[in-house]
């Protein structure tokens, strides 16, 4: 299998202090980093692609570290997480695919074993192509508070034959959240869910 | 503070290889953006001195982060340049008290020095529209190497009544440079130009 082959970083930290109610005691602070790769399989369909997952496990723990870096470096800090792939126009949706496997494994790693699903989104697009990256909480799925989501894109990038792999980590629920449903006070924590 | 600020968001961009070529050491670029009320959206104010004071507010902060986001000290900085996005409500001349009377000063103070004048663009516009900050050396503008530019944007910004403001550091030019002009190791630093 290939080496990865990174263009560029980017890393986007957002603080937000309240969005048009009250101070939030503690500003909710969400982070993305992108990393921007040749993508391997570009202009040919290639069956067997499923070696590359392991390829990109070093870069997954990589970008999660930075993640809790920028977060303020406690991993304890972090209740919330998601990912996602942008692939340019001569790759197919299956390579964003790949991203599942290491994406997930790099954030439970550096987390220590969060139990729910790393909520995911991918895509197929061009250079500046945005993508909506879906926040859950990191121990318990339906936790309402922690459904979020951090846009997220790079003006250059993917190019046609690169794919832009994204992780993003939040440290709490939304500034104003007040619609109900379980609380992350409440959070059993067997199966992921509740 | 007199602004008062709904989200900070920073943003930090590694460049490794540009043509499959490595960029060695990567070229890194920070901005970081504040997103305040507009505290004169939806009427004709004459006097903008409130602005202008927020503009120095945000000038030191600013820049404080951005030099934090690239991990150097602020004399290490190459280049800078600030932008503004004002919300449907307010007017292009917010943007420009906030920019050039008092938010040059203290982004010199935490970069030590800063010769040349700090490029600037300014504009009205909706949610998410995308702010080219224009890049230039920080104390000799003719710099060839180091004119630039970096796109920031924001989904939820500015609203209507909201103004973006952003500054953008460097501790680089452009990736792979090769269109001659003055370069860094030529510079007088005397006029702001050379």
């Amino acid at each position: 299998m290939p080496d990865v082959q990174i263009r560029k970083k980017l890393t986007q930290i957002e603080e937000v202090f309240h969005e048009g109610g009250p101070l939030a005691a503690h500003p909710l602070r969400r982070a993305a980093i992108l990393a921007v790769i040749q993508n391997p399989f570009a202009g040919k369909y290639v069956e067997n692609i499923v070696g590359f997952m392991d390829d990109l496990k070093p870069l997954g723990l990589e970008m999660a570290r930075s993640l809790i870096n920028v977060l303020g470096g406690d991993a304890k800090a972090v209740e919330g997480y998601g990912k996602g792939a942008i692939v340019g126009s001569a790759g197919e949706l299956e390579h964003g695919a790949l991203w599942h496997v290491p994406g997930g494994y790099g954030m439970r790693e550096v987390l220590g074993g969060a139990k729910a699903i790393v909520s995911s989104t991918k895509k197929v697009g061009g250079p500046g192509t945005r993508l909506d990256v879906p926040i859950t909480h990191i121990n318990a799925s339906y936790v309402r508070s922690h459904f979020d989501a951090m846009e997220i894109g790079i003006s250059d990038a993917p190019r046609a034959d690169e794919i832009v792999l994204t992780l993003v980590m939040t440290t709490g629920a939304r500034v104003h959240a007040r619609v109900g449903g379980l609380k992350a006070s409440e959070i059993k924590g067997e199966d992921g869910l509740r | 503070m007199k602004a008062r600020i709904r989200k900070l968001v920073t943003f930090l961009e590694e460049t490794h290889t540009e043509m499959n070529r490595p960029v060695q050491p990567p070229t890194r670029r920070a901005a970081a953006v504040a997103v305040i009320e507009n505290p004169f959206a939806g009427k004709y104010v004459e006097d903008l001195s409130e602005l202008m004071d927020i503009g120095g507010e945000l000038g030191e902060l600013l820049s404080q982060r951005a030099v934090a986001a690239l991990g150097i000290v602020g004399s290490a900085a190459e280049s800078y340049g600030k932008a503004a996005a004002v919300g449907e409500n307010g007017e292009l001349e917010h943007a420009a008290a906030i920019l050039h009377p008092k938010l040059g000063a203290p982004v010199r103070r935490v970069l030590g020095k800063g010769a040349a004048l700090i490029p600037s663009s300014k504009k009205r516009g909706g949610m998410g529209v995308a702010l080219d900050i224009p890049l230039g050396h920080k104390d000799a503008a003719f710099v060839r190497s180091h004119f630039d530019g970096m796109e920031v944007r924001i989904n939820d910004a500015p609203r209507a009544n909201e103004i973006m403001v952003a500054i953008a550091v460097t501790d680089s030019g452009r990736p792979l440079p090769r269109v001659g002009g003055l370069t860094k190791q030529q510079i007088k630093g005397e006029d702001g130009l050379h």
